[in-house]
């Protein structure tokens, strides 16, 4: 292998790490916080890039469909909540939040001509569609079941898995989509060519990161967020509501997965469907950070993508296979070296 | 800390509350009445009943019977997070500290009720707990799981004042420290009396407890066997053998 190829497959290797990084650190958060492990987040990968697609298309992407229906749904249910118990000061925020955000976002995707805007805002316009969904979601499908075990926790994601792709098949088609760079060309650096996409990836990544590690190092919310993975009873205790933080989890989970979605699809044509392997590679880093380490994690993310970008030169058709199997050397390391907790109730 | 209010109006009523753990009742028919800016001890030997009161008043368990504050029922809808808005806060017996965060970052989401108050409020506050627990101002960089059994207590304690509560429950604050912590504990919450917080402390050191509260109940199988102002049931013969080990107190 000469020093060209070993770049360029270095390049790939960070550039599709930095993704798997960014999904990693929204599974290590949605798990601590909630105990699920959100196995959607794919979906929302592939949501977030066929939505932007959608509006550049000029058309009318069908998640907003998607969310003004479950925000329907949300509100009828709490709405009927905050009645019985009479507490008639929650129906305006409630309804400015479940019907008004999504309602908004699709006059403004009807209002404006969305494939004539800049790039930056018909992806803040993508996200403001897909974001929504995760404490939607999360409402509907986990919230009502907060004291589960894990693994009830974990059938109830698989499902929400399975039904978000069946939708995405019916929202998007069968056909791959593919948007255009953020921007155009390369950069020559000695022997190496750098793509500026993945120049964008690798360094929105970083900032996206960067914003995560001082929202939960500086903020009052970010801090409630961590303090209720350590301690539910503790949190609850202060005031922390385990269902606003598992709520906020969510929207911080389907906008890393948006986000990462808008950023990889210039590089890949994606699918309904692609979204899932991508998830799984930021699982697989996730679970190198044990599911609880945030750095760890992030870096097992990056090993998976540079161990998926030699594989795919060296054994191209065993790339998948040898990237999930770095799983099992991982899990008979952390179950040697850590301690067995049990899980609480 | 919110001291002007009226005294000698009842704010925490509890009328006929019972608890089950399945079919073994924990709590039944018990009666309380904590007024504004009074401090109310419940003593009992271990097992009567006195976490499992503190709990359900905090809507951590399910109970029966009633609850108000103000005069307004806290009925079983009303969850933990509405209750810690409505200014009831509890130090629960095992403290439940955020152990992995820094001292400050305890105390700062003790104020998390108060986010919309500002920061500026919420500094204030910290500065007074300070001033409480200096102990707790040298150690703000240092992790609430490394701290020792007392300024663990002290932490706890920081933490649920950073809320600016109306009703303070302590569960035991003195459990497992040495004599000379409990009594700067006890200082502490008499202290915490002066600023006009009403104070609901769960002990079984009787003693020190009826020291500084104006009344007190004695739990036994989770029933109010004897009730009365603290003086009282300091000189009472049986409390005395009971609880005091048998000398004056
Ligand atoms: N989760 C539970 N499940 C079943 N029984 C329980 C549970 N929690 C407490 N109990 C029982 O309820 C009774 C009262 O317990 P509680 O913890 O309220 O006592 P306590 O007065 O606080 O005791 P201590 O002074 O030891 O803290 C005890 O008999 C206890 O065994
Ligand atoms: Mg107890």
């Amino acid at each position: 292998m000469d020093l060209q190829i070993l770049l360029l497959l270095g390049q790939d290797g960070l550039t599709n790490g930095a993704i798997y990084a960014l999904l990693a650190l929204a599974l290590v958060l949605v798990f601590a916080v909630t105990r699920v492990i959100f196995i959607p987040q794919g979906e929302f990968v592939a949501y977030g890039a066929l939505t932007l697609a959608a509006l550049q298309a000029g058309k009318v992407p069908a998640t907003i469909w998607l969310a003004v229906a479950l925000g329907a749904v949300v509100f009828v249910i709490d709405a009927a909540i905050a009645l019985r118990a009479r507490a008639w000061r929650r129906l305006p925020g409630l309804a400015a939040l479940t019907l008004g955000v999504p309602l908004a976002v699709a006059a403004l995707i009807h209002g404006l001509d969305a494939a004539t805007l800049a790039l930056p805002l018909q992806i803040l316009l993508a996200l403001a569609v897909v974001a929504p969904l995760g404490p939607l979601i999360y409402r509907l499908a986990f919230q009502p079941l907060a004291s589960a075990p894990v693994l009830v926790l974990l059938i109830v994601s698989v499902a929400t898995h399975m039904t978000l792709m069946g939708l995405g098949l019916v929202f998007f088609g069968a056909e791959g989509f593919r948007t255009p760079a953020f921007s155009d060309g390369s950069l020559e650096l000695g022997p190496a060519t750098l793509q500026y996409q993945s120049l964008w990836i690798v360094g929105v990544s970083l900032v996206l990161i960067v914003a995560l590690y001082l929202f939960f190092g500086r903020t009052l919310t970010g801090k409630a967020l961590r303090a209720t993975a350590m301690n539910r009873t503790g949190a609850r205790l202060m005031g922390i509501s385990t269902t606003l933080a598992g709520k906020l989890s969510f929207f911080v989970a389907a906008l890393m997965g948006a986000f990462s979605g808008v950023l990889v699809s210039p590089v890949t044509t994606l699918y309904y469907d692609s979204g899932f392997l991508i998830g799984l590679k930021g699982f697989v880093g996730a679970i190198i950070g044990g599911l609880i380490s945030y750095p760890v994690a992030a870096l097992g993310a990056v090993l998976v993508g540079l161990l998926e970008s030699f594989s795919s030169f060296y054994a191209s058709s065993f790339k998948e296979v040898i990237v999930f199997t770095l799983i099992i050397p991982v899990l008979l390391w952390r179950s040697l070296t850590t301690r067995h907790v049990e899980e609480e109730e | 800390m919110s001291g002007m209010e009226q005294k000698n109006k009842p704010l925490l009523e509890v009328r006929d509350l019972a608890v089950a753990y399945g079919k073994v009742e924990a709590l039944q028919g018990a009666n309380l009445t904590l007024r504004q800016g009074e401090l109310v001890t419940v003593i009992g030997p271990n097992g009567a009943g006195k976490t499992t009161l503190l709990s359900a008043l905090m809507g951590l368990l399910p109970a029966r019977g009633e609850v108000t504050l103000d005069g307004q029922p806290l009925s079983a809808d009303v969850d933990v997070e509405a209750r810690v808005g409505r200014g009831m806060i509890l130090v629960p017996e095992k403290r439940e500290l955020f152990a992995e965060m820094s001292v400050e970052d305890n105390l700062r989401l003790g104020a998390f009720s108060r986010r919309a108050e500002g920061r500026a409020a919420r500094d204030d506050t910290l500065a007074e707990v300070y001033d409480l627990f200096p102990r707790l101002k040298e150690r703000r960089g240092q992790e609430a799981g490394t701290l020792s059994g007392g300024e663990r207590q002290m932490l706890a304690m920081g933490r649920a004042l950073m809320a600016k509560p109306r009703v303070l429950m302590l569960d035991e604050p003195s459990l497992g420290l040495a004599p000379l912590i409990i009594r700067e504990i006890f200082r502490i919450v008499a202290e915490l009396k002066k600023t006009g917080v009403s104070i609901l402390l769960v002990e079984q050191n009787a003693r020190a407890a009826l020291k500084v509260a104006d009344y007190g109940y004695v739990l036994e199988t989770g029933h109010v066997a004897l009730e009365g102002p603290s003086a009282d049931l300091a000189a009472d013969e049986r409390v005395a053998a009971t609880y005091l080990g048998g000398k004056k107190g």
